[in-house]
């Protein structure tokens, strides 16, 4: 899965990494120990920047390269920040069907920001998801977490206007 | 609550017995409770506002002090999502549907407390004229389905284990570990014809039997695949939302007919609800002894942990799935050596899926003959599929195997909206194929489905109606498997790119009629050459569209044109001269200024400067634009 590089400046706090030292200890001596600690790391910054996986490799006595390589594996691995409108568009088979495509189209119009960008004041990031399981709404969207589901392109206006402020 | 003991066990089983018995019809004298309140609480339902409506009705309950004697549950999926929150009231059964917190004011006082179930909020069948039904198990959705994987999804509560253990929840490991020994229970499992429900449909017993050599001298492994990648599945995750304990006990079985003392789960992270209430149910059979050191007494140990998927849906392959959970990237190893021989971290392994770990404890405890009673000739017992896509119900439904897709999708499934027709399912997700209208009458099973070039799969099954265009749906996948494909092998990695940009040219218009041999060459060359399942079934989409909706592919070839009207890039926006009015609506709306006419008189759309927004056609009042 190809990836971009963030131009986010990195903003991690001193207790931010007090906590992922943490977690680090916490595996210590756990067989297959990568995964958790990336999983934890990124609930703790939201993302995996470079600067968090150099602390990780050190910690853990792994090469950064190997580190990288994990990260830009897995999808659910994120090397750019959310907006703080985090808008989630699943693009599962249940819900293409059902015109998913057109309503990620439409948030591509009227947010002026592509597919896995974050809108240049960081205000609004845009996402296509895998199905998240919800097939019984289809076509749904998550923001900042919030389900919405049974969506007509009509109902892009009216969701974002809820997040304008 | 400890359970060190076979008694321990039955005794929970008979204090919790009436509750349970008052939820399935039979004799429930002794139960401390008048009624008892379900409420679904899988991800569909909790996505529609469900735990909100658990609060409101326990507040209300109290309110109007009936607290202690109306029990409010939160259960797993009911399996019908399209018509959550689902509530179910008993003794009566009575089902709810699409319920709000205004409504529900009315449903206590009339029923919950006045026994009166409150006849305008009940489900109607639209296909016997709107008639109400009262029972859930009465819906043509349920009438034909046969729960045994999903036998307490919806009835009991995945947080409770002694709702399981009311439910015969650990009398299987009960059974292995004092009457049998872990040879019968691997026979048992052989005996039964269950396969895998994960996708291959290899046998189950033989798995476990190649794992079987040296009991007690090797470290071994049981692991449980809950990484659900196929978009559109979500039967993996309705059991463990709705019934984690039975993967447990499942799981403690495997380890126990192997000889394994550890199991692993792995399950997907973006599955919260499911991963919360497995770590919970695991808790509560570590406290009380089910799951630890000498379980029952019996010198047995066995113990579980969870590991979290990350996104990766080549991690569905068993062998990535371990590279995986050893903290690697998820990338496929070449097989032999078999993960009974060499997997997690080296040793044997024994992996299954959560849907065939769902059958072991019944397998067990009612014997192979039991689960051989049903199904076909060669793939036993039942399937939970989900379907989704352009159906009325959508939802989760278990059938016996060889049951007709026809069945499926018109009886169970209530048929397609809209009155539109029927033009394909498509069954196995990415790996899978599309099953056209001249064969909705076959009968579902692992073999039958290859036969027609699709597959099983884990269970997803999306219809598909006359406005889906059978080449985007091939694109749709293959887009899918380049994005997921793991890069190790050439013929996955360059291939199914090089089978996306032929797609890609010709629902351009770019396509010439060579495509489709090349199409066909390059597919066979993939799937022949791919190292794992991922890339050996990556073509399927494209081949089975291919055989049967060529005439489409033609279509968008030699006509330029999208039959189905989906392909933007082939579409054409025309105003029809004799329905045009000249309100200038359309022309007004236009953002490119495509369409010209004056005022009262027919317009017409340039197609050269047209960017196929659809805008007009949203805009037009008389139907007079039309996409083709």
């Amino acid at each position: 899965m190809k990836k971009k590089l963030t131009t986010v400046e990195f903003r991690g706090t001193p207790e931010q990494e007090a906590k992922l030292l943490e977690v680090i200890a916490k595996y210590d001596g756990v067989p297959g120990k990568t995964m958790p600690i990336l999983q934890e790391a990124q609930e703790i910054y939201g993302y995996l920047p470079i600067e968090v996986q150099r602390i990780i490799a050190e910690k853990t006595d792994t090469s950064l390269e190997e580190i990288y390589g994990i990260v830009t594996f897995y999808s659910q691995f994120k090397l750019n920040p959310n907006g703080e409108v985090a808008i989630a568009i699943c693009l599962g088979t249940a819900c293409y069907v059902k015109g998913s495509g057109d309503l990620l189209d439409e948030f591509t119009k009227q947010l002026g920001i592509k597919e896995g960008e974050t809108s240049a004041d960081g205000k609004y990031s845009l996402e296509a998801t895998r199905c998240i399981g919800a097939c019984g709404l289809a076509p749904v969207l998550t923001v900042n977490g919030e389900v919405y589901g049974r969506l007509t392109k009509a109902d892009v206006a009216t969701i974002l206007a809820k997040y304008k402020d | 609550m400890e359970i060190k003991t076979i008694q321990a066990l039955n005794e929970i089983k008979n204090e919790y017995t009436s509750k349970i018995n008052m939820l399935t019809g039979a004799d429930f004298t002794g139960c401390k409770y008048k009624r008892q309140v379900l409420v679904c609480g899988g991800t569909g339902c909790t996505s529609s506002g469900s735990p909100k409506l658990i609060n409101i009705l326990k507040e209300r309950l109290a309110e109007k002090g009936v607290a202690d004697e109306v029990e409010v549950t939160m259960t797993g999926c009911f399996g019908l999502c399209a018509l959550g929150p689902i509530m179910i009231v008993y003794p009566e059964g009575t089902f709810y549907s699409r319920v709000e917190a205004d409504t529900l004011d009315e449903i206590i006082d009339s029923h919950i407390i006045g026994g009166t179930p409150v006849e305008k909020y009940l489900y109607r069948e639209e296909a016997d004229g709107n008639a109400i039904v009262h029972k859930l198990m009465d819906t043509r959705f349920y009438e034909k389905q046969h729960r045994v994987a999903l036998r307490n999804c919806g009835l009991v509560n995945p947080e409770k284990i002694e709702d399981y253990i009311a439910r015969d929840g650990y009398q299987a490991l009960a059974k292995a570990l004092t009457e049998m020994t872990p040879d019968d229970v691997i026979q048992t499992v052989l005996d039964s014809g269950l396969r895998g429900r994960g996708g291959g449909g290899f046998p189950t017993g033989l798995k476990w039997k190649f794992a079987c050599a040296n009991r007690g001298n090797v470290k071994k492994f049981v692991a449980c695949n809950a990484d659900e990648g196929d978009p559109g599945a979500f039967m993996d995750r309705s059991i463990l939302e709705g019934d984690p304990h039975a993967i447990i006990e499942a799981m403690a079985l495997a380890g126990y007919s192997i000889g394994a003392d550890e199991g692993y789960v792995y399950v997907r992270a973006e599955y919260p609800i499911a991963i919360q209430r497995l770590q919970k149910a695991i808790d509560q059979a570590r406290e009380a002894g089910i799951l630890g050191n000498n379980i029952f007494g019996t010198g047995f140990n066995f113990d579980m942990h969870i590991r979290f998927g990350a996104g990766a849906f080549v991690c569905g392959e068993e062998t990535a799935l371990m590279t995986s959970i050893e903290g690697q990237r998820g990338e496929p190893r070449p097989r032999p050596p078999f993960p009974a021989v060499k997997g997690l971290f080296g040793q044997p392994t024994v992996l299954n899926n959560v849907e065939t770990y769902a059958n072991i404890p019944q397998i067990v405890l009612k014997g192979a003959a039991w689960f051989q009673s049903m199904g076909t000739e060669k793939s036993k017992g039942t399937k939970v599929f989900a379907l989704g896509g352009k159906i009325t119900h959508t939802g989760l439904v278990e059938v016996p195997m060889g049951t007709t897709l026809r069945e499926v999708v018109e009886e169970i499934g209530g048929g397609i909206p809209g009155g539109k027709k029927f033009k394909a399912a498509q069954t196995g997700g990415p790996s899978g194929g599309c099953i056209p209208a001249h064969l909705i009458d076959t009968p579902i099973d692992y073999d039958n489905l290859i036969a027609i070039g699709s597959m099983m799969g884990s269970g997803g099954l999306i219809v598909m109606d006359e406005d889906n265009c059978m080449v985007d749906i091939a694109k749709f996948f293959l887009e899918f498997t380049v994005d997921e494909s793991c890069g190790k092998c050439t013929a996955c990695r360059i291939g199914t790119k090089r089978l996306l940009e032929i797609l890609d040219k010709i629902i351009s218009g770019n396509g010439e009629l060579e495509d489709l041999d090349r199409l066909e060459e390059l597919s066979n060359y993939i799937k022949a050459n791919s190292l794992c399942g991922l890339g050996q079934t990556a073509p399927n989409p494209v081949l089975s569209t291919l055989k049967y909706f060529r005439d489409e592919y033609v279509a968008h070839i030699v006509d330029k044109r999208c039959p189905a009207g989906v392909c933007k890039k082939l579409l054409r926006y025309r105003i029809i001269e004799e329905k045009c009015r000249g309100c200038t609506a359309c022309s007004r709306v236009c953002p490119v200024g495509a369409i010209s006419g004056t005022v009262k008189n027919p317009h017409v759309i340039d197609t050269s400067k047209c960017i196929k927004c659809g805008a007009c056609m949203e805009k037009c009042k008389f139907d007079a634009i039309v996409k083709e």
